[in-house]
């Protein structure tokens, strides 16, 4: 409550600190909220937005169709550029996922409220965007029927994986993380579902919430357990979510690539991870806030607190590039030297500005409290912010594949119309798993607006 | 709540507006000596397990996530250095077979998810879910329990259960609507 303590009298102030806004008790929470899953009819809009995401998935199965037919060829990958837009897009996705987990995990232990309407769709976004991020690696072998190499299983061949390759770190790192985060959110899911099993009118809704909700009546004994369980799930998420990116940092910084070769790489991959990602929380929550008449719930206190944690975690990714510059020229490494010169002058020059552009620059703009509480500025931003973090990782990926120790093996990277069209396909992906979601589980969490509701009451009296 | 019950009547259930009431409620029905009682809220309150007397040793959840991280990691570990010094040896970059600090990343994750599966799964098991019949679902103004309503169940198991002293106790602490659940199979 740092807000409300300056000018406590202010009206506007005391609206910009309302996590929910006044006159809501129990049962107006629990109606609004799963109201948008039982009874709202399904609009215009959400059939226009859910058709144009599912031709983008369509798409992505014919990309991947092609590829599994051609091999990777189809892409604009060689030797020596061999990761390409698969791996970029990989840590975007991958990184994006990071601030659900830390919305809801991290924030919950440091028992920030303002996290309470905002958690469930941004643990839905992580699982999503998970999602997304495991199909490129995965389709990125080149025989992705054989993938299932990289998991230790006693094979009649004798052979294992190699566990000190940051690959299989990568491996381990990403399944553990996509299960935590489904379990996570099925935890926190697990009340509602009943709410939902108690008030859905037709059959087949009371079937389906019923087993998921596994028979949760509220008991006093439960809730205690649940508690104690969901108080450690926060526990755990939150280093599981600073190993996640760590590890995939690690994936670069192990190898001696220069650009690559260096011990800044996991704060800033974390640091740049919970960037985008937030960006991507409030890329999703405006218009959800708007198109369900959440605005009650998601405040602007949500929007401006999100808008505070990309500028915080923005400024540490502007630190790691004007360090990762520094280092280069300070160590006097001829090959880290040019790299910079690479970057500044080389083909590929335009992408870094580009970058500096959206993620150092742009973002300033979020010093002014006008600009945080400005609803289309907010969304805009977190548009060239995702784009930005798009670019930070096509930089590093490509201009030092393309540019490395001996001049006879350098190369020259072009996305082909496959590249793009699997990218576009996995926003696809997400977009439609959003919009399934968004109708068929609640959005925001209604246990967790109850409690809010109780905690809000009690102050008032 | 472990034995089969032969009896059909599953409990007595007080119906309330809010988790104060509940509580006040709780304390008073403990207070006269009532010890198989349950509360359920849409929502978790604070001190209700206090008010019902129920202690931490009530909660395993906590020693069986340990078990599970500690499980997790311990064998992710010995099976990493079983493969890559033992069933399976790989001289990379002439580093030792047993190059432990890199087997870290891989016992890290593995600590992570066997403690959150055994917290979940054993959160699970520890409520006895799922669970899809119970005799509280017969009773129709028990949904709102999902909702806004607070309800307090005195079990018929309890030693001191008299379905008409029960039941005034019950109006006594405030309770409206007072049902008799029964299981009916």
């Amino acid at each position: 409550m740092s807000t409300g303590d300056r000018t406590v009298n202010s009206p506007e102030i005391r609206r910009l600190a309302r996590v929910i806004e006044p006159g809501h008790s129990y049962a107006s929470v629990t109606d609004k909220i799963s109201s948008i899953v039982l009874t709202r009819p399904v609009s215009i809009g959400w059939l226009a937005g859910f058709a144009i995401a599912f031709s983008l998935l369509m798409l992505m199965t014919v990309a991947i169709a092609w590829l599994i037919i051609k091999g990777v060829g189809i892409w604009g990958i060689n030797i020596p550029i061999g990761w390409g837009f698969a791996i970029v897009n990989f840590v975007w996705w991958i990184g994006i996922g990071h601030a659900g987990t830390l919305i809801s995990a991290i924030l919950f232990l440091l028992n920030q409220q303002w996290r309470t309407s905002i958690n469930r769709f941004a643990e839905a976004m992580t699982l999503f965007a998970v999602a997304c991020a495991g199909i490129f690696p995965l389709i990125h072998t080149g025989r992705p029927w054989m993938a299932y190499y990289m998991f230790p299983y006693p094979s009649t061949m004798g052979i294992w994986p190699q566990f000190r390759s940051p690959l299989i770190w990568d491996v381990f790192a990403v399944s553990t993380y996509g299960t935590v985060s489904a379990l996570f959110w099925f935890v926190g899911l697990l009340p509602d579902l009943a709410t939902l099993r108690d008030r859905a009118t037709n059959k087949p809704a009371q079937i389906i919430y019923g087993m998921l909700a596994m028979g949760w009546r509220g008991s006093a004994r439960h809730w205690h357990r649940y508690q104690s369980a969901y108080l450690l799930l926060a526990g755990l998420a939150t280093p599981l979510v600073l190993s996640v990116h760590t590890v995939v940092s690690f994936d670069f910084s192990i190898a001696i690539v220069p650009g690559w070769h260096t011990t800044i790489f996991p704060p800033y991959f974390v640091a740049g991870a919970i960037y985008s990602g937030f960006a991507m929380v409030i890329t999703i929550a405006i218009p959800l806030r708007k198109a369900y008449d959440l605005e009650d719930f998601i405040t602007m206190r949500h929007l401006e607190n999100m808008a505070k944690v990309m500028l915080a975690t923005g400024l540490i990714v502007a630190y790691g590039y004007f360090f990762e510059f520094f280092m280069s020229l300070y160590s006097g490494n001829k090959f880290d030297v040019f790299l910079v010169h690479q970057r500044l002058h080389g083909p590929y020059a335009p992408y870094y500005y580009a970058l500096i552009l959206c993620n150092i620059l742009t973002p300033q703009l979020l010093w002014i409290q006008k600009v945080r509480t400005n609803v289309a500025a907010l969304f805009v931003m977190s548009l060239v912010i995702n784009l930005g973090m798009w670019l930070e990782r096509f930089v590093i990926v490509v201009i030092s594949l393309t540019r490395d120790f001996v001049p006879s093996a350098w190369g020259r990277y072009q996305a082909t119309f496959w590249d793009y069209s699997t990218f576009a396909g996995t926003i696809g992906l997400f977009v439609t798993l959003l919009f399934l979601f968004v109708r068929g589980l609640p959005a925001i969490s209604i246990a967790e607006m109850r409690e809010l509701v109780a905690h809000t009451s009690e102050e008032h009296e | 709540m472990n034995v089969p019950h032969t009896n059909v009547c599953y409990g007595l259930l007080g119906e309330f507006d809010s988790p104060k009431e509940l509580m006040a409620a709780a304390r008073k029905v403990r207070e006269a000596g009532y010890h198989h009682i349950d509360a359920y809220a849409p929502f978790p309150v604070e001190g209700l397990s206090q008010a019902l007397g129920l202690g931490r040793k009530h909660d395993l959840v906590p020693l069986i996530t340990l078990i599970g991280g500690l499980g997790g990691g311990l064998s992710g570990f010995f099976f990493q250095l079983w493969v890559n010094a033992s069933s399976y040896p790989m001289n990379i970059g002439g580093r030792p077979l047993n190059s432990w600090p890199a087997f870290i990343p891989v016992t890290f994750e593995l600590t992570v998810l066997g403690a959150s599966l055994f917290a979940v799964f054993g959160m699970l098991a520890m409520n006895k879910l799922p669970q899809p019949h119970h005799p509280l679902f017969n009773v129709a103004r028990f949904k709102q329990a999902s909702n806004d309503k607070f309800f307090l169940c005195i079990e018929a198991n309890d030693p001191k259960f008299q379905l008409q002293d029960t039941a005034r106790l019950l109006q006594s602490v405030n309770a409206q609507h007072v049902t008799e659940v029964r299981d009916e199979d």
